[in-house]
């Protein structure tokens, strides 16, 4: 790769299907994270709404240099992940609003979603969290003799977790098959690049490892796969891990309560004219009409989720405590240890009778309700705390 | 019945489970070429090789976060963790991963594997090497939590382990490691999760013992027998997820006293809970208040007079018994 000029690189584009299948995908994650912020202000979404948009390159370029049989692993901004590896977008929306037919039953949120099926094997809340895990879903295909890859994407701002230093040892040391991806979007939430690392060519900090690295035009998809293609075929041919620094901006705040008061307009107007979509779409030559099919099928498909979501059951009361153990002959409930009742349980029936002859608390239904009333108010938090504040002054009901 | 060490029974486990299921493998600090700082791996690794016993470098929150990995994707590691004050740089691993992945993506992916990690004093090895936490692991819904006190439950745990689908957190006592007791002969000898052993019988009062302090309480009981007149039910409840409560609640509601006794920290341990378990589940059975003897509340002196008074022996026990007879 050294060899090829990232210019050599970008100017040969896919084939024609692939490179339409491409845009389609981006102009998806798009459209996606822009509905899910827009229910987010109208709090059908809760907690944190971390959006990718600006890094649609970065996601649609590395998943489709990845083979079916290899795995992903993201972070807390893993809705563009799930959607690029062929998650419907309607469980992915339904996860958003704390259904049970999310892709994970509501039980993780924006930040964790899944879907094992299509080797996503998940979005991680903890910075620098999933390296661990990247490296060991790589020792398990290796150990079984099968020439699977991991792709592992985390932030710029995990590379400066124990985690980063301590996985790419191991991962060298042990020679596994697995691609770091640092998805280099300029902040660690709030903490610009240069204020939060010495080294701020991120794919040189493998090096001191014995994990070769390599730098791609994050906001170029056709850049992005050409690297990570290299990048996963030397992870599988060679036995060794590679890390990637894929360069990138998010348009967005961190999260949806993130005033930007850390960076400038100028900055963010400037990274626009980057924009990885119009970009492309460009190079492709598309005309405008098309263009607008293809924006009008992502839109109708993101408003299909919404809709799906929208319908879509809550958990019931009494799953509150399922998944909590895989149940079997040695744990039998969790209720083993029961220390909200009076009662003592000894197992998950007796526990399903109790739960259903006192009923779920009025906080519930409240919560319910407020989500699904049609007059839903428009929630603008400012910040993080701005948020806690007005939750706090409105209350539950709210 | 064949007597045998503590960590030959843990020793037996491991092999036995590694020669029954391909997919069992270990990683961990010096278990391999160095045999294991304790030596529970010895001999593994010349038995199995460097694929299933794998010696990794001294970064513990990896090490874990890679078990997790693997077991996600169809392995089932055990992971050993020299002492469980070092398990504490793998708290993230352990907590926000190993516990949570199951519940957090809906049931849909397992992380069947066991950290395996001892704990205790008693061989002066000062504040950071000492200490007692099962507590802090108690705490977290979404595994299983065993302390085995003898070489049969520490085989029949370990295996029972290693086969569960949850992951379990495993953990050993560094004094018991060299002590002996009669492991069952039987091929496959395992222990259930979930089920109490009653050390001694007794109508006077329930002591219940956690991991080593189920041997104090067993000498304990002999003393009281011998030089009190007062006969003494011995519980160890050997894993503290599941938690076998309806066997301590059955001894407590017929000796009607209940003393619990730990080498860990007082405030927010294993007693606290069980002894509020105790009282909201029998307050009615009840002729005194729960007892607790636990470990003295700070960081484990090096000095050996100040190491002895820091965690239970038999005469605070004993002591602590008799103060349950006290007329109130």
């Amino acid at each position: 790769m050294t060899d090829v000029t990232q210019e050599e690189r970008t100017q040969s584009l896919p084939a024609p299907d692939d490179a339409r299948e491409w845009l389609q995908t981006m102009m998806l994650i798009r459209r996606f994270e822009e509905r899910a912020g827009e229910m987010y202000a109208k709090a059908k979404v809760g907690g944190f709404l971390h959006l990718a948009i600006g890094e649609e390159a970065t996601i649609v370029g590395a998943c489709r240099a990845m083979r079916d049989d290899d795995y992903l692993i993201s972070t807390y901004r893993s809705h563009g992940h799930a959607l690029a590896r062929g998650t419907d977008p309607k469980p992915v929306m339904a996860e958003l609003f704390g259904r049970e037919s999310g892709v994970s039953k509501g039980r993780g949120g924006s930040m964790h979603m899944f879907n094992p099926d299509r080797r996503f094997m998940g979005g991680y809340g903890i910075v620098g969290g999933n390296l661990p895990l990247a490296a060991g879903m790589a020792l398990a295909s290796d150990y079984q003799g099968l020439d699977e890859v991991t792709v592992c994407v985390f932030g710029d701002g995990a590379a400066n977790q124990g985690t980063f230093g301590e996985t790419l040892n191991l991962a060298a040391l042990w020679k596994l098959p697995v691609v770091f991806m640092v998805t280099n979007n300029q902040f660690g939430m709030g903490t610009a690049l240069e204020r939060h690392t010495a080294q701020t060519d991120l794919h040189r900090r493998g090096e001191g490892y014995g994990v070769p690295g390599m730098a791609c035009d994050g906001m170029d998809v056709v850049d992005t796969h050409a690297v990570m293609t290299e990048a996963i075929s030397r992870a599988r041919e060679d036995h060794q891990p590679v890390l990637v620094e894929a360069i990138t901006y998010r348009f967005r705040g961190h999260s949806m309560a993130d005033p930007e008061e850390y960076r400038s307009k100028e900055q963010v107007e400037e990274w626009r004219k980057r924009d990885p979509i119009a970009n492309f779409a460009e190079r492709l030559e598309l005309d405008e009409g098309e263009m607008k099919r293809l924006d009008e099928d992502a839109v109708k498909r993101v408003d299909e989720a919404v809709a799906f979501a929208d319908k879509a059951e809550f958990p019931p009361p009494e799953s509150l405590y399922d998944h909590v153990y895989v149940l079997g002959d040695q744990v039998k409930g969790w209720y083993s240890v029961d220390e909200r009742s009076a009662g003592v349980h000894r197992g998950e029936h007796e526990r399903r009778l109790a739960e259903a002859e006192r009923g779920p608390t009025e906080h519930y239904h409240q919560a319910v309700e407020a989500a699904t009333r049609e007059d839903v108010g428009e929630k603008k938090p400012t910040d993080e705390a701005q948020a806690e504040d007005d939750e706090a002054e409105h209350g539950e009901d709210d | 019945m064949a007597v045998m060490r503590y960590r030959e029974a843990l020793n037996q486990a491991l092999r036995e489970e590694m020669q029954r299921d391909e997919r069992v493998f270990l990683m961990g600090e010096d278990i391999g070429v160095f045999n294991g700082a304790f030596k529970v791996t010895a001999g593994l690794l010349e038995e199995f090789g460097e694929k299933r016993v794998r010696d990794t470098p001294i970064s513990e929150n990896t090490i874990v976060g890679m078990g997790v990995g693997a077991a996600m994707t169809g392995l089932r590691p055990v992971v050993e963790l020299m002492t469980i004050n070092f398990s504490l740089l793998a708290m993230d691993q352990i907590v926000n991963h190993m516990a949570t992945i199951h519940y957090m993506f809906g049931g849909q992916v397992k992380v069947p594997m066991v950290v395996r990690m001892p704990q205790g004093a008693g061989h002066q090895l000062g504040p950071t090497h000492s200490h007692c936490l099962e507590a802090l692991y108690l705490h977290v819904p979404g595994m299983l939590l065993a302390a085995p006190a003898t070489a049969a439950d520490a085989k029949g745990l370990l295996k029972a382990a290693i086969r569960d689908d949850n992951p379990v957190v495993f953990i050993e006592h560094e004094y018991l490691y060299g002590q002996r007791g009669e492991v069952p002969d039987e091929d496959d000898h395992t222990v259930d999760f979930g089920q109490a052993a009653i050390r001694r019988e007794g109508e006077d009062v329930t002591i219940v013992g956690i991991s080593r302090m189920a041997l104090t309480a067993e000498k304990a009981a002999d003393v009281l027998a011998n030089e009190h007149e007062i006969e003494a039910e011995v519980i160890d409840p050997r894993t503290l997820r599941p938690l076998d409560l309806d066997t301590i609640l059955d001894s407590v509601r017929k000796t009607n006293r209940c003393v619990i006794v730990e080498e860990g920290w007082p405030h927010g341990g294993v007693g606290a809970n069980l002894a509020a378990l105790v009282q909201e589940q029998a307050f009615d059975h009840l002729d005194a208040p729960v007892a607790r003897v636990t470990g003295a509340d700070l960081p484990m002196p090096y000095s050996k007079p100040l190491e002895q008074i820091a965690y239970p022996h038999e005469p605070q026990v004993v002591e602590a018994v008799i103060a349950t007879f006290r007329d109130l």
